[in-house]
């Protein structure tokens, strides 16, 4: 690789955008060239400089408020049992890979850019999510007490999941899980707010750059998900996205507390 | 299925499926126009145009859908009120958005260590960015979006937004590093 054509794809490898073949094209011509190495700490760095940095807005309220007005009033809350996932809904949620798959497929310019690693990895995650709804696949360990849980966890994993008792905050820690996703072993660490399942996945990821929260819906599921100390996580529910959003920042919160 | 605007289970599913991003879409906003009164209409007629839209919408990701709708909506309003048209971005020269990187990098040296800044001097610098490159960084380092989400969000290739991204870091490196040591 020359550094011609380096020079744009060290962006796409900060960016984690590469699939592996070419990342570790890239990677060796980094490691052999010491300017494009140079320009790849720059990105690296700035990348880090702007994650340190609150660089979002928030709506003003008077915004929220004149936009709600101008949509019909919003329904009660369903209930939790309209909410329940059919056996219809769950096969829907088991062919969404290959939905998915055939998308990809039909828009796809680039080809050095990983195939939307995020994307199918999140219908995995809802996947698996309604495979623990049902009866008796929802806990491998079961216990409201988050030192029954973790040690739970020790030697099944590459990596011990942060299990946190968020029970004062309204999402009661039900217990944990081995699941598996993207073609390995995964943690679930299972909240209940009300009568919803939250399925916590954690995730090892070789990158240690914090990524703030993402916030997208599949199949009528919402998931938060961020990346934090070499932590993947994915929060996953079919409570709306201002709970699931107040979900990831009490643990967010209460992480940054007990490191 | 039919479906009028007034249908309330469509409102419900469009508040569902479209609100949680009003800060997402806000803050694009407020980059794109960079004026809090412009940015807050943007952001209502886009909303508007969504739920007019939303009949038409296919998925799978709201966010960039809405993105899209946001940037013509901001073309527009820059348009009638300058009543000139905005330079559209699609007709930027390709040429103009290629310039050789190496030159602009040999006036900023890799090696410089950029001294932290807070948001607000961060948010000044970005806001320095010529248009089609601040559009692109923000939907990248702010909005968290996937290459081919800004694709779709802006209606380029994903090649073009790979080499409007270099070139937005190069430029802000270049005024980073230059407010650090102002010239004498």
């Amino acid at each position: 690789m020359t550094c011609d054509e380096a020079e744009i794809l060290i962006h796409a490898l900060a960016d984690g955008e590469l699939d592996a073949g070419h990342s570790s094209e890239v990677e060796a011509h980094v490691a052999s060239c010491p300017r494009c190495a140079a320009e790849l700490a720059a990105i690296r760095q700035m990348k880090q400089a702007l994650a340190g940095a609150d660089l979002t807005y928030k709506a003003p309220s008077a915004l929220r408020q004149r936009i709600e007005a101008v949509l019909p009033p919003a329904e009660p809350r369903v209930t939790p049992l309209a909410t329940r996932p059919s056996r219809r809904t769950l096969l829907k949620g088991f062919a969404m890979g290959s939905a998915v798959s055939a998308l990809a497929a039909t828009g796809l310019v680039a080809i050095v850019l990983r195939n939307d690693d995020q994307q199918r990895v999140e219908a995995e995650i809802v996947s698996a999510h309604l495979r623990s709804l049902q009866a008796g696949h929802l806990t491998d360990v079961i216990s409201t007490d988050q030192h029954t849980v973790k040690p739970w966890f020790n030697g099944k994993l590459d990596v011990a999941p942060p299990v946190i008792d968020l029970t004062t905050e309204g999402f009661t820690l039900i217990g944990g899980r081995l699941d598996y996703v993207d073609a390995r072993a995964i943690g679930a660490v299972v909240y209940r707010r009300r009568q919803h399942v939250i399925n916590l996945f954690v995730a090892q990821t070789a990158s240690a750059e914090r990524r703030g929260p993402r916030l997208d819906t599949i199949q009528g599921f919402n998931i938060r998900s961020w990346r934090d100390r070499g932590l993947n996580y994915w929060a996953v529910s079919d409570i709306n996205a201002d709970e699931l959003t107040e979900f990831g920042e009490r643990f967010e919160r209460a992480m940054r507390g007990s490191g | 299925m039919t479906t009028s605007p007034d249908d309330p289970e469509r409102a419900r599913r469009f508040r569902e499926a479209a609100l949680p991003y009003l800060d997402d879409v806000y803050t694009l906003a407020r980059y794109l126009l960079r004026n809090p009164a412009d940015a807050e209409d943007a952001v209502q007629e886009c909303y508007l145009r969504a739920l007019k839209h939303f009949d038409t919408y296919r998925g799978p990701a709201m966010k960039p859908w809405l993105f899209a709708i946001l940037r013509n909506v901001c073309h527009a309003e820059f348009a009638r009120r300058t009543g000139a048209p905005m330079k559209a971005l699609d007709d930027t020269p390709e040429a103009a958005e290629q310039p050789p990187l190496w030159q602009e990098n040999a006036e900023t040296p890799e090696s410089a260590v950029l001294r932290e800044r807070d948001a607000s001097a961060i948010r000044r610098m970005i806001d320095t960015l010529a248009e089609p490159f601040r559009e692109t960084f923000v939907l990248r380092e702010i909005n968290n979006l996937s290459y081919r989400e800004i694709a779709e969000a802006a209606g380029v290739p994903v090649g073009t937004v790979m080499s409007r991204l270099a070139r937005a870091r190069a430029m802000l490196r270049a005024a980073w590093l230059a407010q650090e040591e102002p010239k004498s």
